[in-house]
């Protein structure tokens, strides 16, 4: 349980850290096409009898760099070969972990919803030093990849190593899927990444301030949604899940009316002269 | 000292060819409008300039140094024609202008008290520092393109490259950009801008390279209208063009001082 919560409360910093370049280059959902790719990466773990966190982080992150690479060109084609990659990445999972030894349904489930009981010891080890790193590298290189995000030509222009926070990027989405798995679940972790980050841009004005309020939201919803789920006895990353979007509507409607009671004590603004001169015919 | 050297320069995009044999020179200090109708190739000139559209043939040099092996991207200021595609996550004024300044520090020096100064001079020279903290998408179009070449300049470049910068802009901040370019320029800075009509920034021009079908077809002084509407690039697109309607004799904004 404490286990489950540490991880939870790391992943719920980390996603959001990285979720909000992700949403600002209109990549929402990237994360969960990489954790379908991810889930490869897993049966070829268990038939290995090998880590799975390790090695769905290394064929996750093949994944996201190759998808990567497909969006750089830029082709009509892009769309269609990430479906093909993504397909090809749970369909090549469901059959790798039917293979393995560990077969059956609950293993299966596991990685694709998470699970309170299945992080070891171990498992928090790899979490802790990878959510760290993750965390680290979106706030140390925040102005490099926001000025990559909000403006790739200009960033280009400005001879910032383009390619190389791209496929940092890449990798550290690989890494914050697959590290979340365990307890969020593959299926559910792009949830941890976007619904903070859309939750905190309802009442910020700026990106630095949309991104300590979406990790403060991701934080809260990760540890709420560990301790109800251990209570209620519901799969935690749904019941994460679901606070995360409980806080989101509860902004939104929050924001919405403050907005309409600003408006009414607000005295209505001063038209500006107009620009042009106006003459009655 | 020349800036720009664009030599038999050659560019094409899937097999069709863009720009044929483009020569082109610019000095230090000189502020050169590249004019041209709508498909012309007079962006694609200038993005092949800056490395955003490969060069099929000839060569380019900028401040001297092959742009292949240019590394000193922090003397080349750019403007691009809008905003990136706005997305939902907000960024201020203040963030958007910080970016220019990654040029300069690189991406693993955390931005220091050099930086913030640079950001506030820029955003004065454009007069939008009171908006520093404002969401960049409450501004209007033409404060948004203030903010880019604010960006532009945080960088303290040598050579400013700008696309299109006035299309679209309302009256109040072409004058403020033609303010900021005029200050520019009077620094010494070099400017190559590319435009459709010249409007308030014309004063500024010391020569214009119209590009015609790929290839450069006039170069000189800008040429001079006779008559409002006879500049070779005019199409009619007014800043705040406004649909007369009965009753009411809308006077072209363009032709009114600001304010």
């Amino acid at each position: 349980m404490i286990r489950a919560l540490l991880g939870a409360l790391i992943i719920g910093l980390a996603a959001p850290a990285l979720g909000i370049y992700l949403v600002q280059r209109r990549l929402s959902l990237i994360g969960d096409g990489i954790g379908h790719v991810a889930l490869t990466g897993v049966g070829v773990g268990l038939l290995l009898n090998q880590s799975p966190v390790i090695s769905a982080v290394i064929v996750a992150a093949i994944g996201a760099v190759g998808v990567e690479l497909i969006r750089e060109r830029g082709r009509t084609s892009g769309d269609l070969a990430l479906a093909l990659l993504f397909y090809g990445g749970i369909a090549g999972g469901v059959v790798l972990v039917a293979l393995s030894n560990d077969a059956n349904n609950n293993s299966l489930v596991q990685y694709l919803f998470g699970s309170l009981i299945t992080t070891s010891p171990a498992d928090i080890g790899v979490i802790a030093v990878l959510g760290a790193a993750v965390l680290i590298a979106m706030l140390v290189f925040r102005p490099a990849l926001f000025a990559v995000c909000n403006d790739e030509e200009y960033a280009r222009v400005s001879g910032l190593p383009v390619r190389a926070l791209n496929l940092l990027m890449a990798v550290t989405t690989a890494v914050t899927v697959t590290i979340a798995m365990r307890t969020v679940g593959l299926l559910l972790v792009s949830a941890l990444m976007v619904i903070p980050v859309a939750a905190a841009q309802q009442v910020t004005r700026g990106f630095r301030t949309t991104m300590a309020a979406a990790m403060a939201i991701g934080l809260i919803a990760a540890g709420i949604g560990v301790v109800v789920s251990a209570e209620a006895d519901t799969p935690p990353g749904a019941t994460t899940v679901i606070i995360a979007l409980a806080v989101f509507v509860a902004i939104t409607v929050g924001a919405a009316g403050l907005r309409l009671v600003r408006r009414r004590a607000q005295p209505p603004r001063e038209v500006e002269p107009p620009d042009v001169v106006l003459q009655e015919a | 000292m020349t800036v720009v050297s664009v030599r038999h320069a050659a560019v094409g995009y899937d097999g069709r060819e863009i720009l044929h044999d483009v020569s082109l020179t610019v000095q230090a200090g000189e502020v050169v409008a590249i004019l041209g109708a709508n498909g012309s190739g007079k962006s694609t000139l200038i993005r092949t300039v800056l490395g955003l559209v490969p060069l099929g043939h000839g060569e380019i040099d900028l401040f001297g140094t092959p742009q292949r092996k240019f590394r000193d991207w922090a003397r080349v200021g750019y403007v691009p024609q809008r905003l990136g595609a706005g997305s939902g996550v907000p960024a201020t004024v203040g963030e958007v202008v910080a970016s220019g300044r990654l040029a300069r520090r690189g991406i693993f020096r955390p931005s220091g008290a050099a930086d913030r100064a640079a950001v506030r001079d820029a955003l004065t020279a454009v007069g939008l520092l009171d908006r520093i903290n404002d969401p960049v998408t409450t501004l209007s179009g033409g404060q948004q393109q203030r903010t880019l070449i604010a960006r532009a300049l945080a960088g303290k470049p040598d050579l400013l490259v700008l696309d299109e910068p006035t299309a679209g802009v309302d009256a109040a901040s072409q004058e403020a950009f033609a303010a900021a370019l005029g200050r520019f320029a009077g620094d010494g800075g070099t400017i190559v801008l590319v435009a459709h009509e010249l409007g308030p920034l014309r004063p500024l021009i010391d020569r214009a390279v119209v590009v015609h079908e790929g290839r450069v077809a006039h170069e000189g002084v800008p040429p001079e209208p006779a008559g409002h509407h006879a500049e070779p690039d005019h199409d009619h697109v007014h800043p705040h063009a406004v649909q007369p309607s009965a009753g009411i004799c809308v006077a072209p904004a363009d032709r009114i001082a600001a304010n």
